[in-house]
């Protein structure tokens, strides 16, 4: 497949994108995932090469629209249940680490 | 920390400004936007949570039928265009009260879009613009724990999520220009007439002071006359009409003494602090901004139906201007009468009341006055008073019987700002009820008369103007609860 430059995904962009994801990713994994990712993209770019103006982009696999529920209460958790899993628990809410740095 | 402010009229001297106002609404359905999790407030912590809305694996969303309604009712209301077609989309940042790791939101396809308000302060009407309304969903409720309460400098933070998904609709207008010195009005008056709209509709309990309706003020100036647009910043947590006003007006001082230094606004998101009236920088993170929004693959597209739609706007509440104006044909208010009804925001207040059996103008003498000055010493809303149209009308309905006067009636609104019960109730407990006891009042005539003898010969001598003074003094030692006109009529009884 012939270099399309436009449709690559530089390691700069995928390293950018790892941080946004809170994913860790070492200098080998960033050398092994960037060209990876550029052969997707530039195989999505073939496809859309030769789809015609009379095909819609699409993000569903399913032909359907207005799927809805009625506004009806339905049981949920109890907060013994939805708290099971939390490392930390407080007051009967999640306790989670301070938010914010220190750099204000 | 402390901001240099330019003072307002050389603000506007040298400056244009720039309105955009961002209001979240909470929709009052009973469940969540995906999941059928109650919504009711004030329940214990994570106790209205289920795998949807706390984001566990392998749960899938479905759409909440009743909040597509209420957006597209909202949207009609704000004279906006109704999506053909439209979806969600993933908002992804990462931040505790947002389980998912993304918000479910909309992003190039709002499901309404195009509309317009009209607004009126003092008189003049302002078009404001709507860009689109959104539906999307809120977030948890984070609880810092720290030395300070807030954000910055907490050690760790608490997280209920029962508000994790309720069903959010934010709207946003266009920029708002040409309001000059009247933007922080026109910024009030927005949100206070959006607020009495969405009321209208019946679609949320629009309760700032618990959060169902919120408000971020953008604001940007530029020099006065260029027509172009300045630099903006974002202000969150504007949480009442009033705040709104400080806010905007915080923001012009501010901007314009950076601009008139020769600085550049730094843009960014500012917090409003209620209790000293600044705003404070408040971006947390330099890449928070990147949210890569794609389209939610676990809902299909929303493609409302033309006849829904138009089945829907036929069923839509008059519309606020046309209400204005029947009402005011109706009670014979003057234009300004009218104007300050609406200003006060006791349109809907005096209607109640009227509808109660008071007159329109004595509905509006109580409201407007009385009221409307215990509402501004108390910086509080005319509606969050906690005085009802009811009560209003049965306070009146006694002065008419006779039972109470003016001043009587005064001290009724005491015992009811203060909780003391019905009006009935308070005029028995304090004992306020008018003295109809002829001989009590007779007693009291003749000591005034005794006690200020120059006064009774000037009345003798035909100047019946002086009678007030005895009027007075009879009221005084009948500690206010005598009828002033009986009270009349027996001191011109013994002098003429």
């Amino acid at each position: 497949m012939p270099e399309t430059p436009e449709h690559t995904i530089t390691r700069e962009e995928v390293a950018h994108l790892a941080t946004l994801a809170r994913i860790d990713l070492t200098d080998a994994e960033l050398d092994h995932l960037a060209p990876q990712l550029s052969v997707i993209l530039e195989s999505i770019a073939s496809i859309q090469g030769v789809a015609g103006d009379d095909v819609p982009p699409t993000s569903h696999a399913l032909p359907l629209t207005n799927v809805y529920r009625d506004d009806v209460e339905r049981p949920g958790l109890t907060a013994e249940e939805a708290l099971s899993g939390a490392p930390e628990v407080e007051q009967q809410r999640f306790r989670v680490p301070r938010i914010l740095g220190d750099e204000q | 920390m402390t901001d240099t402010l330019l003072s307002y009229d050389d603000v506007l001297a040298q400056f244009d400004p720039a309105l955009g106002l961002e209001v979240h609404v909470e929709l009052n359905t009973a469940t969540k936007m995906f999941c059928g999790c109650s919504t009711t407030f004030g329940a214990d912590p994570n106790t209205q949570v289920c795998p949807t809305c706390l984001g566990l694996p392998g749960s899938l969303p479905v759409v909440n039928a009743k909040a597509v309604e209420s957006a597209i009712r909202i949207g009609l209301a704000l004279n906006c265009e109704i999506a053909e077609w439209c979806r969600f989309a993933r908002k992804n940042y990462f931040y505790p009260d947002m389980p998912k790791n993304f918000q479910t939101s909309q992003y190039d396809e709002p499901i309404a879009f195009n509309g317009w308000m009209d607004v009126e302060v003092e008189g003049t009407t302002y078009r404001v613009g709507i860009e689109r309304a959104h539906m999307e969903e809120d977030t948890g409720k984070s609880t810092h724990i720290g030395t300070t309460g807030r954000i910055h400098g907490a050690d760790y933070s608490l997280v209920d999520y029962n508000r994790a998904g309720i069903p959010l609709i934010e709207i946003v207008t266009k920029p708002v220009l040409g309001t000059g010195a009247k933007a922080p009005e026109v910024a009030r008056a927005y949100v206070g007439q959006l607020r009495a709209l969405l009321l209208g509709l019946g679609v949320s309990d629009v309760r700032m002071e618990q959060g169902s309706l919120r408000c971020d003020v953008n604001l940007s100036l530029a020099p006065r006359g260029s027509g172009t647009l300045g630099i903006r910043t974002e202000t969150k947590n504007v949480n009442s009409l009033r705040s709104v006003e400080r806010a905007t007006r915080y923001e012009m001082q501010r901007h314009a003494a950076i601009l008139a230094d020769g600085g550049k606004v730094l843009q960014e998101t500012r917090h409003w602090h209620e209790d000293t009236g600044v705003t404070t920088s408040g971006r947390e993170k330099s890449d928070a901004e990147d949210y890569r929004y794609f389209p939610e693959p676990d809902l299909v597209p929303m493609a409302p139906g033309r006849e829904w739609v138009e089945q829907l706007r036929a069923e839509l509440p008059e519309p606020p201007h046309e209400r204005r104006a029947r009402l005011q044909a109706e009670w014979g208010f003057s234009d300004l009468e009218m104007r300050d009804t609406v200003g006060a925001g006791a349109l809907g207040l005096v209607e109640e009341t009227i509808a109660a059996g008071t007159s329109p103008q004595t509905a509006r003498k109580w409201w407007l006055g009385e009221l409307a000055r215990r509402a501004n010493e108390s910086e509080t809303e005319l509606a969050d008073l906690g005085v009802t149209p009811g009560d209003v009308a049965r306070v009146q309905a006694l002065v008419d019987e006779g039972s109470l006067n003016d001043k009587l009636a005064r001290q009724v609104f005491d015992g009811l700002l203060d909780g003391e019960g019905t009006p009935d109730e308070i005029v028995a407990a304090r004992g306020l009820a008018i003295v109809s006891d002829e001989g009590a009042l007779s007693a009291a005539v003749d000591h005034a008369i005794a006690a200020n003898p120059e006064v009774a010969d000037k009345i003798r001598d035909g100047k019946v103007a002086a009678a007030g003074a005895l009027i007075g003094a009879v009221m005084k030692e009948m500690r206010g609860q005598a009828d002033a006109n009986r009270v009349r009529e027996l001191v011109l009884e013994r002098l003429t």
